[in-house]
C-alpha cells in the first residue's frame, strides 16, 4: 500500500509584527512544518513501519525554499518528496481550494496511491477545506478531522474515530482508497534522529512545475481575492497589570482574596 | 438566483444552537441580496427538527428524512439536489466538524467558491465580501469571491440566534440518494473525557498552555494549583502530548468550564480554546505576547513571563 500524506510549510508571527498590504512584511514570519501535517507524517510512518504500507510519498505545494520543510518531513521517515512549484504561483496570496485541488490532484493521478493522509487545517490560513475537496474531486471516500485510525487496513476499509465538538467521537468505517484529515493528538510526531536528517539528505525531492503535471496555469486565478488584512481592532477590556513579576503577582493575589480564594 | 441556501446541523437527535445562528447570518446575507431564506434540515428527526427551525427570518424549511445520524454522502447528495432545485446564490453551513467533513466536497460537485470559517459576510454588487482569521487570530482580513455562487461556512457563536417563530412553510424535500454511492458508514459515538476530575465543577481553575514549553515545566504549575487550591486544566497542544489526560482540556473538542476564576497560563487564546471557556465569570491572562486573542476576552492581564509570574504568585500564597 502506498499512502501519500500532504504537507505544508506555514508562517508563524512574532509577537510584534507590521502589516504590508494584504501580508504580514517577511521579517516577522518564521517558516514552520504544519503542526497537523507532522501528525499526518507520523501516522504514515507508522503504518510504514508496522508493515502496512510500502512506501510514503509527500507532496507540497511551495517554493524552493519550502525544501527545508520538506527535508524534515523526510528525516522523520517518508521515502521522497514532490514539489510542485510554478512561476504562476508566486505572489498569489491566496490560492484557493479549488486550485489546491486541482494542483494535488494531478501529482495523485501520477502517484496512485490507495490512501492519502492531510492534516486538518493549516495553522496559518486555517482554511479547513482541502482533504476533502481533494478526496471528492478524486472520486475517493473521506473522513475529516480524525484522530484515531486502525492500523488494520486490510480489507479495504479504514476504522476511524472522527473527534466532534465536545468531547465526543464518531466511530465510522471508510472505503479505501480514501483521504482522511488528521487531528492532532492522534499519535505522538517524533523528532528527527540524527541518521534521519542524513538520510534525508539523500531521499529523492522531486521538483515539478504545473506544466509538469499537466495542471493549466489558468487555475491559479481563482474567484477569491485577499482584499484586506489589519489587525483586528482589540475588544479587550482587561485591566493590564504592570510591574515586577512580584508587583503583578500581588496584584492577582489580592484579586483572588477578594473572590475568597485563601489556600 | 437570489435565495439563501443554509444548512442545519443537529447530532444525536438535538439541533446544534448553529442552526438558529445559521438563519440569523443567512437573513442578513438574503436581505442584501434580495431574496428568501431556505434552511435545510437533513436525516435524523426531520419533521420534529423542521419545526424548531421555523424561527424569524426563515421563509422556507426544506426537511430531507434519508438517513439517521449524519452521513456526508448523503448530506452531499441531498444538498446538491436541493440547490439544483433552488437555485440559491449562496449557501451557508456550519463550519462544525461534521459541515467541514461535507462543505468542500458540495463545493467541489457543484463547482461553487469556498470560503471557510467566516465571522462576518456581506455583499457588494456581484461579490461576497468575507472577513475571516488567519495566523491564530492575530490578524483579520478580507476576502474577495467574484463568483456568481459561493459557499461559505460560518463560525459557530457569531451570529446571535435567530428567535421567535415565522410562519415559514416548512416542506418535506424529497431527495434520491443513491445508496451505492455512500462509501462511509458511522458505526457509533463515544464519550470521551471521563475520569477522575470533572474541571467544569471547579470554581477556580489554572489552565495551562503551550507557553509551559517543557512536560517538567508543569511541576511549576501543579505547585501553583495546590498553592491555590485550586484544579489543573489546559489547552489542548498539553493533552496532545500526553502530558495531561483528555478530561482536562478546555474547549471545542474538550469541556465547556464556566468557573469563578479562569487563570490562563501561556494560553493564546485560539477560537476553539476559547469556545469552552468565554463563560468564565472572571478570566485572567497570563502572557507574554500583549496582541494574544486571550486578552481579548480577559479581565485581567498580565503581559510577562510565566516562569517569572508563576513562581511570584505561589510565594504570595505561601
Ligand atoms: C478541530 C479543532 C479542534 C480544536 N479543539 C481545541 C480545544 O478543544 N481546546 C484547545 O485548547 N485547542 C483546540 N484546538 C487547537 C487550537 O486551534 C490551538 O492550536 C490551541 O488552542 C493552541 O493552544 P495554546 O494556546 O496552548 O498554544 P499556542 O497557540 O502556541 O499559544 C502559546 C501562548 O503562550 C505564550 N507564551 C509562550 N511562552 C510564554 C511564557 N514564557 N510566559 C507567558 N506566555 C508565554 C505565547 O505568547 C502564546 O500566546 C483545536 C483545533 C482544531 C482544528
Amino acid at each position: 500500500m502506498k499512502i501519500l500524506v500532504t504537507v505544508a510549510e506555514v508562517a508563524t508571527v512574532d509577537d510584534e509584527f507590521e502589516i504590508d498590504g494584504t501580508e504580514i512584511a517577511d521579517q516577522y514570519l518564521n517558516a514552520d512544518l504544519n503542526e497537523w501535517d507532522d501528525y499526518a507524517i507520523e501516522e504514515a510512518v507508522q503504518l510504514q513501519e508496522g508493515g502496512v504500507a510500502d512506501e510514503v510519498v509527500t507532496v507540497t505545494i511551495g517554493p524552493e525554499e519550502s525544501e527545508q520543510t520538506i527535508r524534515q518531513a523526510l528525516a522523520k521517515g517518508a521515502d521522497r518528496a514532490i514539489r510542485v512549484w510554478d512561476e504562476s504561483l508566486e505572489g498569489v496570496d491566496l490560492l484557493d481550494v479549488r486550485a489546491k485541488t486541482e494542483i494535488l490532484k494531478a501529482v495523485v493521478a501520477e502517484e496512485e496511491p490507495d490512501l492519502i493522509l492531510s492534516g486538518v487545517q493549516t495553522g496559518d490560513d486555517s482554511w479547513m477545506a482541502t482533504g476533502v475537496s481533494l478526496a471528492e474531486s478524486l472520486d475517493f471516500q473521506w473522513s475529516a478531522v480524525v484522530n484515531d485510525l486502525d492500523h488494520d487496513l486490510e480489507d479495504g476499509t479504514a476504522s476511524v474515530r472522527r473527534e466532534l465538538e465536545g468531547g465526543v467521537e464518531e466511530l465510522s468505517e471508510v472505503d479505501l482508497p480514501a483521504v482522511l484529515t488528521i487531528q492532532t493528538g492522534i499519535n505522538e510526531p517524533r523528532y528527527a534522529s540524527l541518521r534521519g536528517i542524513r538520510q534525508a539528505q539523500r531521499k529523492p525531492l522531486d521538483a515539478k512545475t504545473l506544466d509538469d503535471i499537466g495542471v493549466d496555469a489558468g487555475v491559479v486565478d481563482g474567484s477569491l481575492e485577499l482584499t484586506d488584512m489589519y489587525e483586528p481592532e482589540s475588544e479587550s477590556d482587561a485591566t493590564v497589570w504592570e510591574g515586577s513579576a512580584e508587583e503583578t503577582a500581588g496584584e492577582l493575589a489580592e484579586m483572588l482574596r477578594e473572590k475568597g480564594v485563601t489556600a | 438566483m437570489t435565495d439563501v441556501l443554509a444548512i442545519a446541523d443537529h447530532r444525536r437527535g438535538e439541533l446544534r444552537p448553529v442552526s438558529y445562528e445559521l438563519a440569523t447570518a443567512g437573513r442578513e446575507l438574503a436581505d442584501e441580496t434580495g431574496g428568501d431564506l431556505h434552511l435545510a434540515v437533513i436525516s435524523g428527526a426531520v419533521d420534529e427538527f423542521g419545526e424548531k427551525l421555523a424561527r424569524e427570518g426563515v421563509d422556507v424549511v426544506h426537511t430531507v428524512a434519508d438517513g439517521e445520524e449524519f452521513n456526508h454522502d448523503v448530506y452531499v447528495q441531498a444538498i446538491e439536489q436541493l440547490v439544483d432545485t433552488i437555485d440559491p446564490q449562496y449557501v451557508l453551513v456550519p463550519n462544525s466538524v461534521n459541515g467541514l467533513d461535507y462543505a468542500p466536497a458540495v463545493a467541489g460537485r457543484l463547482d461553487l467558491s469556498i470560503v471557510t470559517d467566516v465571522v462576518d459576510l456581506a455583499v457588494d454588487g456581484d461579490s461576497l465580501i468575507a472577513t475571516r482569521e488567519m495566523y491564530g487570530g492575530k490578524v483579520e482580513t478580507t476576502t474577495e469571491l467574484d463568483a456568481g455562487t459561493a459557499l461559505a461556512t460560518i463560525r459557530e457563536g457569531e451570529w446571535p440566534e435567530a428567535e421567535g417563530t415565522a410562519d415559514a412553510s416548512i416542506e418535506a424535500f424529497d431527495a434520491e440518494i443513491d445508496e451505492d454511492a455512500v462509501g462511509s458508514t458511522v458505526t457509533g459515538f463515544e464519550e470521551v473525557a471521563g475520569g477522575d476530575v470533572d474541571i467544569s465543577e471547579a470554581d477556580l481553575l489554572v489552565s495551562i498552555g503551550r507557553g509551559i514549553e517543557e512536560e517538567e515545566n508543569l511541576d511549576l504549575i501543579r505547585d501553583l494549583v495546590d498553592a491555590l487550591d485550586a484544579t489543573l486544566s489546559s489547552s489542548r497542544p498539553i493533552v496532545d502530548n500526553g502530558w495531561l489526560p483528555a478530561n482536562r482540556q478546555v474547549g471545542q473538542s474538550g469541556k465547556v468550564v464556566t468557573p469563578d476564576v479562569y487563570i490562563a497560563i501561556g494560553i493564546s487564546g485560539a477560537v476553539q480554546h476559547v469556545a469552552g471557556m468565554k463563560g468564565s465569570d472572571t478570566i485572567v491572562a497570563i502572557n507574554t505576547d500583549p496582541n494574544a486573542p486571550i486578552m481579548d476576552i480577559a479581565d485581567y492581564a498580565i503581559h510577562d513571563d510565566l516562569f517569572d509570574v508563576v513562581p511570584a504568585l505561589i510565594e504570595e500564597f505561601q
